[in-house]
């Protein structure tokens, strides 16, 4: 059936063409530009309201807004005398903190996964559980977090295992709520062919709704990788656990007013850390989801 | 030709992209005031870009559109024509009646004209009684109802349809055809149709414009010379038969049943 | 003239409650059963220490004489979060309306606003209360809004520009502008995208809120609070801090849901639950 979108698309060299090339060339070529421009957004910031004077959002010097350079080349001062630098001991902090965020992941990501299953299987779980899945969100994980150290800790399990079923916590969630949404979204014809093959239940799962679910899964699990990290450095908060990057940004936050640096280099760190994650899981998707990319108008 | 020309398209042509395909090429048409002439073909011979560079929401590579007396610039903000998609396109948080209102409303009525306005487009269609209503608890049918009345409530010179009714089973789409023929002659409008159903074309037109395959050109032009009005008997006379058949001879001669399917490369971007 | 396709049954008022009890009634057992393990089969069956998990009736009993202090600690740290929330989606809002109407700069940027996305804001806290001050709620506000900024200009801009081909060529057809095309197209489509962010949010604004109270901040805050009063040892009163903190949260998504039904009248997702 011809239609405009039919006509409009042309198989063509020239514009049309050279279009779906540009923005993965693009958004690459981008990256440096949009770097430079940050870097000169808070360099310019950094200059105007100091030369200026102006008290308003905050004030600006060398303590509340370090030269972004300053901040770099920090990171290759040791952190004491005759001490490691601090790159070194912010990356071994930041593998302290991934271990914990992939264990919680991993933990939540599954839990989540079954928990969404089952709950799609069954209205009446549907309507019994969803309520305490969302309200389970809005239970701080800050005020939970000693608790959980605390009582696992006193049953023998490590701390960092206890940061990990903290970061779960903040995990499970959006994978159970695209579960569901995954699982129920599979086509009804598509359901219907399984039935005509007289498919089982788990066969169809396995074969029809799983797949479906996957684009869902995948939006999830982006969402969950950062949360994973979140709830590393948070459950680091409470549990008082000197190791990891939360650790790093308590110790250095009480050196703030001597070393402003080493937080902010914590902080770059950490972001650094959360994209990462982010960018590994956007990888995987495109490798496991072979599926038309999601259409702009 | 005279002033009574509504449409008038010479030697027009389009190629997307640099150096790219050639969809349209040699162009020559006209329609003259109260007429209603179908543009049949088979897909991808450029029938929907051709109505919409008439409409001028693309642009042509060459030739001339002249439309109203006016270029199709000019026609298109002069708001000279309504148009009429596949899908009928309508805003699931305005009601039926404010669907309808909807160009009224970008023109500056004011709102007792509108709602008079409203009301008579509501007879026309037959849907009087679902002003309240949202689209989405109508049928396909009557969703293709309201934006018909859409398109005509600020009653333009020339009505643009592309394939109105392609979504539509069977027996609703042969309603709906005699019911757009009462519409025509109501409102003594023109109108061009694009459709890819000989049977339709021949039903609806007074004359009916076949297309060859990529790159289109107009290969042959039929008029239909069946009387008016035109009703479900008229689908079953002779001469009916006979039209039918000559524009399907005239598509095959064209070439249409050698066209291959597409693999669709990508998104369409031409307007986003 | 022919009946409309779809008819809405309507059903008695009896009829509708008791479907809205059968609806809840899963979920008032899952309750009731939650109850019972806190009250007895946690503490009695499985020996879970005060200092872990007080019984449910001590709880609540502190909570009951406490309220007073608890509600006014659990509206300071709403009103940051509250504040954090609507600065943060309102200039959210902004950002994609200008970046919608600014396409290739929005398109470009998009992925880098959702890698921002991933990146932890809450290490920050200690940074803005530097700059704000330990006491002001300024600083709790920021991190607050800056947890908020991203997910609603995601989705808002995504919702913008999700707008059908066929609907912009119709636009076009009537000589609109971009503004018009914006007023009575764009942003109608984007509302529903809008509002999932909306809802989304009130819960990160909250954790923004009591996040950023725990690096310091003003003793009527509730995460200050919580960790008083563990340090010493009045386990119950932090348990009903966290209730607190947990009934506001739940207290304030459920207003945007609201607000939400109300706006999203026509949307299928509303349609399909009011039936």
């Amino acid at each position: 059936m011809a239609n405009a979108a039919t006509v409009v698309v042309a198989k063509g060299r020239g514009r049309d063409g050279g279009r779906r090339l540009v923005p993965v060339l693009g958004r690459l070529a981008l990256l440096p530009v949009v770097v430079a421009v940050l870097w000169g957004l808070w360099e310019g910031y950094k200059w105007l309201w100091e030369t200026t004077g102006w008290t308003e959002p905050f004030v600006v010097d060398d303590r509340t807004l370090p030269h972004l350079h300053t901040v770099v080349s920090t990171l290759f001062d040791p952190t004491h005398e005759d001490g490691p630098l601090l790159l070194t001991v912010l990356l071994e902090a930041a593998a302290f903190t991934a271990r914990e965020a992939i264990v919680g992941f991993a933990l939540g990501a599954s839990l989540g996964f079954l928990l969404g299953a089952a709950i799609a299987r069954s209205r009446v779980l549907q309507r019994g559980m969803m309520p305490y899945v969302v309200a389970s969100q809005t239970v701080p994980i800050l005020a939970i977090g000693p608790i959980v150290v605390i009582g696992l800790g006193s049953r023998g399990v490590e701390d960092w295992v206890s940061v990990s079923v903290i970061a779960a916590y903040l995990t499970f969630f959006p994978v159970t709520i695209n579960t569901v949404r995954g699982l129920h979204s599979a086509d009804p014809r598509a359901l219907e062919l399984m039935h005509s093959y007289a498919a089982g239940e788990w066969s169809t799962l396995r074969r029809l709704r799983v797949p479906s679910a996957l684009p869902y899964l995948f939006a999830a699990f982006k969402v969950s990788a950062t949360a994973s990290i979140v709830g590393a450095i948070v459950g680091e908060f409470s549990s008082s656990i000197q190791e990891g990057l939360g650790g790093a940004i308590l110790v250095y936050s009480q050196e703030y007013t001597f070393r402003p640096q080493f937080l902010w280099a914590t902080n770059i760190v950490a972001a650094l850390l959360g994209i990462a994650f982010f960018v590994a899981v956007a990888v995987a998707e495109k490798l496991v989801v072979r599926r038309a990319p999601e259409q702009l108008a | 030709m005279t002033a009574e020309s509504v449409v008038s398209i010479t030697k027009l042509a389009k190629v997307f992209g640099k150096g790219g395909v050639a969809a349209l090429e040699g162009i020559d048409l006209e329609v003259l005031r109260g007429g209603f002439v179908s543009l049949i073909g088979p897909s991808g011979c450029g029938k929907s870009t051709l109505l919409r560079i008439v409409g001028d929401i693309i642009e042509p590579t060459s030739g001339e559109v002249i439309v109203n007396g006016k270029p199709a610039r000019r026609a298109r903000l002069d708001r000279d024509y309504g148009i009429v998609f596949q899908a009928p396109v309508l805003y699931d948080w305005r009601t039926v009646a404010k669907n309808i209102a909807l160009p009224l409303e970008m023109l500056g009525w004011d709102r007792r004209k509108r709602a008079d306005r409203i009301k008579e487009m509501l007879d026309l269609v037959e849907l009087t009684g679902f002003e309240k209503l949202h689209p989405w608890q109508l049928s396909g049918g009557m969703q293709q109802r309201v934006s018909i009345a859409r398109a005509l409530s600020f009653s333009p010179a020339l009505l643009l349809m592309d394939e109105p009714f392609g979504a539509l089973d069977e027996m609703t789409r042969e309603r709906l055809n005699g019911e757009l023929l009462r519409i025509w002659t109501e409102t003594h409008s023109t109108i061009i149709f694009v459709t890819h159903s000989i049977t339709e074309a021949v039903f609806l037109s007074t004359r009916v414009a076949v297309m060859s395959p990529r790159p289109g050109r107009i290969t042959a032009v039929v008029d239909v010379d069946l009387p008016q009005p035109r009703t479900f008997e008229t689908r079953e006379s002779p001469r009916f038969f006979e039209l039918v058949t000559e524009v399907r001879e005239r598509l095959h001669a064209s070439g249409a049943h050698e066209v291959v399917e597409e693999v669709i490369a990508g998104p369409a971007e031409e307007l986003a | 003239m022919t009946a409309p396709a779809e008819r809405l049954p309507r059903r008695t008022s009896l009829q509708r409650a008791g479907r809205r009890l059968r609806e809840w009634l899963p979920a008032a057992v899952v309750f009731g059963l939650g109850i019972v393990a806190w009250q007895w089969i946690l503490p009695d069956l499985l020996h879970i220490e005060r200092f872990l998990l007080p019984r449910f009736s001590a709880v609540m009993s502190t909570f009951w004489t406490e309220r007073g202090d608890l509600w006014s600690a659990g509206w300071f740290t709403f009103k940051e979060a509250l504040g954090g929330w609507v600065i943060g989606c309102a200039a959210a809002s902004l950002f994609a309306l200008v970046l919608a109407r600014w396409r290739p700069l929005g398109s470009a940027l998009i992925p880098y606003a959702i890698a921002a996305n991933a990146v932890p804001i809450v290490a920050f806290a200690p940074i803005t209360n530097n700059w704000f001050g330990l006491l002001s709620p300024v600083s709790k506000m920021v991190i607050a809004g800056v947890l908020c900024f991203f997910p609603v200009m995601v989705n808002a801009l995504r919702g913008l520009t999700s707008v059908q081909p066929a609907s912009l060529e119709l636009m076009r057809s009537y000589a609109a502008s971009e503004r018009e095309t914006f007023r009575r197209v764009r942003i109608p489509t984007s509302l529903p995208f809008l509002f999932t962010a909306l809802k989304l949010t009130t819960v990160l604004a909250m954790i923004g809120a009591i996040v950023g109270d725990y690096f310091g901040g003003s003793t009527e805050a509730l995460g200050i609070q919580i960790r008083a009063k563990v340090g010493v040892s009045d386990y119950e009163y932090s348990w009903a801090a966290i209730i607190v903190a947990s009934l506001i949260g739940i207290a304030f998504y459920g207003a945007v849901a609201i607000v939400e039904r109300l706006v999203l009248s026509w949307h299928p997702s509303v349609r399909r639950r009011s039936d």
